[in-house]
């Protein structure tokens, strides 16, 4: 099941090209830059693994793709997702994500309800392998 | 741009060398630096290069990008970080590096304390300098002969690696004292061959580093009287055969200092207010107060201890 999670999610997957095109519009704005990789796409998985530490001061997308092609020989088989950190004051989040690699058989995530007090009901997610 | 584009039948080097802002970069460099005209010579001659191995591409003669790692020698304070960052621009205006930066880094930044943290610093460093110049000051400093395991080699690889496969994505350049240099590529061949352009950076003259000062002055809107002008002559030869001696350098923290003992002067003997004409005039005692007058900070040093026995 394709799992859709972040900017882009129902496009097809985003070639290294589109990647860095991406990558250098975060750069633009000023936002860092970050990998972050899983094999658990449940969506309450908000914290993934981090892929090394956030990428300050970069001013061109190759060293996030040289990252990307790191994270690759090493969890080819994983999610693994670009995050870009907004430091605004104010904002101070995480302002864009988007999902760079798939495992080769995604997961399905089945919903399962059940029902308490009576017939209310009440819905949970996960992850079928 | 796609590949279909058809390649035109000629091309315009002057008006390629105008439109690409290099002639702006060279003329920067020609009015900002005194002097250094081999410097100037040589990054014209590669500017030129550059400019037709660009037509050439852009006519379908050639493919590859050329080798652009470059040495700089010379000794501290001969302006070769200074010129690093004209190159960088120049680079960036001909295209051959995206964006122009500098990164300005030397063995602490590269090389890591215990096994296993030198590759991730210097890796940290590449992607920082990617599309830009890589500026290694003290590169000699990455070759320890004297120990084998020393962390150093490991960056020297990874360095090598990417000079090689990363030539469209940033160009290298490695600084140092000229002798050195010429150590570490005769033990490391892999980075003299690697390295296309060795510019040498000659130490100034007494009357370029007068000059030097003058410029660094009238940027920062001060003007020396006619004695201080003598005085600063002076304290050029004088400073040149005292230890530590490190060219402009040594010229800029004098400044520095006299700009210090003329505030001083005017805060502590000053009675009414103050003019323009006060503020940025550096008097002949402003200099003269400099122990480079008295035989050095050395001979100030051997004083003290014969004082003490
Ligand atoms: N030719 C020159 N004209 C004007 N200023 C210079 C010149 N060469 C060096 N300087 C100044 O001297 C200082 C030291 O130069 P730098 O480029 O750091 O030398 P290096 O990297 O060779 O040690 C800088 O402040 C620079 O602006
Ligand atoms: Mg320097």
């Amino acid at each position: 099941m394709r799992i859709t999670q972040g900017c882009f999610s129902f496009l097809p997957d985003l070639t290294d090209e589109q990647i860095s095109a991406q990558v250098e519009y975060c750069l633009s704005r000023g936002w860092a830059v970050s990998l972050e990789y899983t094999d658990d796409p449940h969506p309450r998985n908000t914290y993934w693994e981090m892929w090394g530490m956030p990428m300050f001061d970069l001013r061109d997308p190759k060293g996030v793709m040289m990252e990307l092609d790191e994270c690759r020989k090493a969890q080819g088989d994983s999610y693994i997702r670009i995050n870009a950190f907004d430091s605004t004051r104010g904002f101070e989040t995480v302002t864009m994500s988007f999902i760079v690699n798939r495992p080769k058989v995604e997961p399905k995530i089945r919903m399962e309800r059940t029902e308490v007090d009576g017939r209310s009901i009440r819905y949970t997610h996960s992850i079928v392998r | 741009m796609n590949d279909e584009t058809v390649a035109p039948d000629s091309i315009d080097l002057r008006a390629e060398y105008e439109g690409s802002g290099a002639k702006e970069v060279l003329e920067e460099l020609d009015r900002e630096l005194i002097g250094l005209k081999p410097v100037k010579d040589r990054i014209r001659e590669t500017a030129a290069l550059l400019l037709v191995e660009r037509a050439r591409q852009k006519l379908g003669l050639a493919h590859e990008t050329p080798t652009l790692h470059m040495s700089f020698t010379g000794n501290p304070g001969t302006g070769k970080t200074t010129v690093a960052l004209k190159m960088a621009g120049l680079l960036h205006r001909l295209g051959y590096v995206r964006k122009g930066h500098l990164v300005s880094v030397t063995r602490d930044d590269l090389v890591g304390q215990y096994i296993g943290h030198t590759a991730p610093k210097t890796k940290e460093v590449l992607k920082r300098a990617m599309g830009g110049v890589l500026f290694i000051d003290e590169a000699y400093y990455l070759y320890r002969p004297d120990n084998e395991r020393d962390y150093g080699q490991e960056a020297i690889e990874i360095l090598l690696q990417v000079m090689e496969n990363n030539r469209d994505d940033l160009v290298v350049i490695l600084a140092g004292y000229a002798d050195r240099m010429e150590n570490f590529f005769s033990s490391n061949p892999g980075f003299r061959s690697r390295i296309a352009h060795h510019i040498e950076f000659p130490d100034y003259s007494d009357e370029e580093l007068f000059q030097i000062a003058e410029h660094m002055l009238t940027d920062q809107s001060y003007r020396l009287t006619a004695e201080a002008q003598v005085a600063l002559r002076e304290y050029i030869g004088l400073r040149r055969l005292q230890p530590h001696f490190a060219n402009a350098r040594s010229i800029r923290n004098a400044l520095d200092r006299a700009r210090l003992r003329q505030a001083n002067r005017l805060f502590t003997a000053s009675a009414g207010p103050l003019d323009a004409v006060a503020l940025s005039t550096i008097a002949e005692g402003d200099i003269r107060a400099s122990r480079v007058f008295k035989g050095g900070l050395d001979s100030e040093r051997k004083a003290a201890m014969a004082g003490v026995k």
